[in-house]
């Protein structure tokens, strides 16, 4: 009675083995790296871009472990942190802006464990340290920038089919058409249910208003979705760029629900600098600047953006936006001074070339586009004062120079100021437009030296807390409470190596959730022990074991499903830190089934199956 | 049959005592209410240390001085370390860093520690999706309980939970604790705690009627709490004495979501005990409510 077959005890020992495997990571400590990256993205690191690190990190005297490529990336391993700093320094002030150079952290896990899979627990920004971002996309900004666009196209279509309309305007996200007289309205809408068809159904919802022979037609919930896709997947897009530019190791950019994104940035000390370049919602437009042939109606006034009092008349005809360029970085040029070197896709190259070629001498400029916001003290309808933040856009001009010869897909801006601000524009010209202006609605930024605290404080925690069951169960249970601590072990160890394995993240309260499962998980054992003693005054030792291990599993399952339940829900509702909270807990229960049923049932049939008890001590 | 504690004698007393603390609780509740933390309550928060202590009132004052009117200033932790908590103003997220450059600019040079940021739109949502959560759980269990056990238990499980998580939350409400995310993931975690402990001693009471049927169902409730008794109270302990390292020695980030736990451990005993019980009393659970058998332990026997 009371033994396990050898596939029985070679199956736990498998998981055991597995998790201890797959924990050992995390022993290993890290090392200061660098990773360094082509500032184009679409560009991958490759053999001439390392032969070309060695040699500058040589020349310096840099020493380094270990350079190799990985993932468009270059990565290189050093032995201090003193020169891991030193290198970057070199580095960038070599190869400028062409690269992004990243600090990081590179565990030392040894190759036949990573060829297994292994690698450690990644921290959340509470551990780690670092900057959280939750933006919203302004998707009515977006509704009306395509409304916008159909009322132009449909002006013209209208015009062209000679259908006369006497008014048109966009009201309420809806499109308002005042036909002439009868014949006109139903062409157009003839023309308008025509249209609506799309790839996935009918994208207007016509209104029609015979009476009056006015049509008013509004995006369908189908187009409104894919428009709000679209806009917030642009925006992706580009934050995406913007984040790369700052040279995190492993940002997350992730879309969070229908309107958001989540941007986390492990490592980033300075939030202001990071919110600065993701927050950037700017755009850049390229004009002709007005001459004395140019109409006053087709001309516009612009501050110049480093001084206030200067202006320049513009043409308002935008010959190339901010969106067309494909790439921007800063060089020198002949007398040394800052330039901006662009490249434009083949339609603003070509638009660049029909607009410069018959202009030679005339002025091109660069007007910076921004999304500000300002909140002014308003009075509602209640009486009340409230403040309401209203966003505007100023355009502001931040070059201005002489075109020297017919421009196509690329050219350069000279006279750009100094170093800084030259990398600035340069990367203000990268970095891409949005598709929708967006807003920080959440921000969390935890500093380094916390980090290090929290993780030095929740460590300790579980190791006190261990202790001290470890301490009481053995006291209570003898012989059965050191494989109920043995079991208790292990399935820290699984933990871990689950953690680990499924990628998961170790937050703050995420250790809380580990320390809590060390005292509950011990409960099961707890259940079993004290059912064991109970049958012990009616049977004898081998099946008061064997009837105690049974008849307890009923109600450990029972008891671990509702809390699994509540762990689940905790996980759905919860964000950041608390989902590691819920991750923790509902891997925790799990694993402690396995090692309090499983495990502590094989060493107790290790230690007493088969043989014959007199008296069990328990 | 011994049973050492008459815990069904004294019901009537224990029912008045946690009708009375629960009644307190609905009373704070609805007029002081919860002191809301960041998350749900949006706003600005920053965490500044310093090398050597500063006086909080002069803080206060250069952020009065700089338009911060409402600004709370308080240690945190030790008092090196200088919290500072600034009501909504509109979804502003700059606030933080203006703070943190005011106070650099005024001499109080120090380690930026944390920014917090929560708009008063996600501020409002994560209320109701904790509110939606606890909810939703709630009834989970109730059915979960429902389908393994029996109505009457199901309904002495929720009222026992609900008893819990209304009286911690009137607890925070009373001594104006700080109530936030973690502190709601500690409550939902003490929902599974409470239940484990509940649906231990339900799973004892149902085995008992099966099994003593000469025994009346005073004397089986007792009978059974006793029997899972030695149970109760090292699992409680075991429980407690690792949320006391972490209360002690798990950092002021987490203190709120330990102190939690700890009441919602006692509570949760407790309640597992009394309110449990004391439903099934009322609601007079007989032997024809356990009638249709259940599977018992031989059937996961082969699995062991």
């Amino acid at each position: 009675m009371n033994k396990f077959s050898i596939t029985q005890y070679l199956l736990i020992l498998c998981v055991v083995v597995l998790g201890f495997t797959y924990a050992l990571p995390n022993l290993y400590p890290t090392q200061p790296s660098i990773q360094v990256a082509y500032t184009d993205s679409g560009k991958s690191a490759d053999q001439p871009l390392m032969n070309e690190l060695v040699t500058i990190l040589e020349k310096n005297g840099s020493g380094y472990e270990e350079i190799f490529l990985r993932d468009n990336k270059i990565v290189i391993k050093f032995s201090t942190l003193d020169q891991q700093l030193d290198s970057k320094t070199i580095l960038q002030n070599t190869l400028l802006d062409r690269v992004i150079i990243a600090l990081n952290l590179e565990p030392t896990t040894p190759d036949w464990l990573k060829d297994l899979g292994g690698k450690p627990v990644k921290l959340g920004l509470d551990l780690s340290g670092g900057v959280h971002f939750l933006l919203e996309v302004d998707i009515d900004t977006a509704k009306q920038g395509r409304l916008e666009l159909l009322l132009d196209t449909y002006r013209k279509t209208f015009k062209e089919d000679r259908i006369a309309f006497s008014d048109s305007s966009i009201k309420d996200l809806a499109l308002h058409f005042k036909f002439r007289d009868q014949d006109s309205y139903n062409k157009a809408l003839k023309k308008y249910r025509n249209d609506s068809p799309g790839l996935t159904g009918l994208q207007y919802i016509i209104t029609e208003r015979p009476s009056s022979n006015t049509l008013i037609l509004e995006y369908s919930d189908v187009a409104l979705r894919e428009i709000r896709d679209y806009a917030v997947g642009q925006n992706l897009t580009t934050l995406r760029n913007r984040v790369n530019e700052l040279g995190v190791s492993e940002p997350i950019v992730q879309r969070q629900g229908a309107t958001r994104i989540v941007v986390q940035l492990p490592g980033v000390q300075d939030p202001t600098a990071a919110k600065k370049i993701i927050g950037k919602t700017a755009n850049l437009e390229f004009r002709l600047e007005a001459n004395s042939r140019t109409s006053p109606l087709r001309k516009e006034e612009f501050n110049f953006k480093d001084n206030d009092y200067a202006t320049a008349f513009l043409e308002k005809a935008v010959v190339v936006s901010g969106d067309r360029v494909t790439n921007a970085n800063t060089g020198f040029d002949e007398s040394g001074f800052s330039q901006v070197n662009i490249t434009l896709d083949m339609q603003g190259g070509r638009a660049m070339q029909k607009a410069t070629s018959g202009n030679i001498g005339r002025k091109l400029a660069v007007l910076f586009v921004e999304q500000k916001s300002k909140s002014e003290l308003v009075t509602d309808e209640n009486g009340n004062n409230i403040i309401e933040q209203t966003t505007y856009i100023e355009k502001n001009i931040i070059s201005l120079a002489t075109i020297q010869a017919v421009l196509g897909t690329s050219f350069r801006i000279t006279g750009v100021g100094n170093p800084q601000e030259a990398s600035e524009l340069a990367l203000l010209l990268r970095a891409g437009a949005l598709a929708a202006p967006m807003k920080f609605v959440e921000e969390r930024t935890v500093g380094p030296s916390l980090g290090k605290e929290n993780i030095e404080l929740g460590m300790r925690s579980i190791m006190i807390g261990f202790a001290l069951v470890v301490i009481f169960m053995t006291l209570y249970y003898r012989v059965f409470g050191i494989a109920a601590n043995v079991s208790l072990f292990l399935n820290l160890v699984l933990i871990t190596g689950i953690m680990s394995l499924l990628g998961a993240t170790l937050t703050l309260p995420g250790i809380a959730g580990i320390v809590l499962t060390v005292g509950m998980a011990v409960d099961a054992n707890v259940l079993i022990f004290a059912r064991i003693r109970e049958e012990l005054k009616e049977k004898d030792p081998q099946s008061a074991i064997h009837d105690g291990f049974s008849r307890a599993f009923v109600t450990i399952f029972d008891a671990n499903v509702t809390t699994l339940i509540a762990a689940l829900i905790l996980y759905i509702i919860g964000t950041g830190p608390v989902k590691g909270f819920a991750i923790t807990l509902s891997i925790g229960i799990v694993t402690s089934m396995f090692t309090a049923i499983m495990c502590t049932r094989a060493m107790v049939n290790l230690i007493y199956g088969n043989k014959n008890i007199k008296e069990l001590k328990i | 049959m011994d049973i050492r504690f008459q815990f069904m004698k004294y019901r009537k007393i224990a029912a008045m005592a946690s009708v009375a603390l629960f009644a307190v609780s609905i009373l704070s509740l609805s007029f002081r209410g919860l002191s809301l933390g960041l998350d749900f309550s949006g706003g600005t928060l920053v965490e500044v240390t310093y090398e050597t202590p500063v006086e909080l009132e002069t803080i206060r004052n250069t952020l009065i001085d700089n338009g911060y009117d409402d600004s709370q200033v308080v240690n945190f932790g030790t008092n090196l370390d200088v919290l500072i908590k600034v009501a909504d103003q509109n979804g502003n997220s700059s606030i933080g860093e203006n703070i943190f450059n005011i106070l650099e600019s005024n001499g109080f040079k120090g380690e930026l520690k944390r920014v917090e940021f929560v708009g008063p739109q996600v501020g409002a949502e994560l209320r109701d999706q904790g509110g939606l959560g606890m909810l939703v759980a709630l009834f989970m269990i109730l059915f979960y309980v429902a389908f393994r056990f029996q109505y009457k238990f199901a309904l002495g499980a929720v009222s026992a939970l609900g008893h819990d998580v209304v009286i911690i939350l009137g607890l925070f409400s009373v001594f104006g604790w700080d109530f936030d995310l973690t502190v709601l993931a500690a409550l939902l975690a003490v929902i599974g705690y409470s239940l484990n402990d509940t649906i231990v001693v339900s799973d004892r009471i149902r085995e008992n009627f099966r099994t003593q049927r000469e025994l009346g169902s005073q004397d089986m409730i007792d009978l059974s709490l006793n029997q899972t008794l030695g149970r109760t109270v090292v699992t409680s302990l075991t429980t407690l004495l690792v949320l006391f390292a972490l209360f002690i020695f798990g950092g002021e980030m987490i203190k709120g979501f330990s102190l939690a736990l700890i009441l919602g451990v006692l509570v949760g005993t407790y309640s597992s005990i009394y309110v449990v019980a004391n439903m099934l009393m009322s609601l007079t659970l007989t032997q024809e409510d356990l009638a249709v058998p259940e599977p018992e332990g031989a059937d996961f026997d082969d699995i062991l």
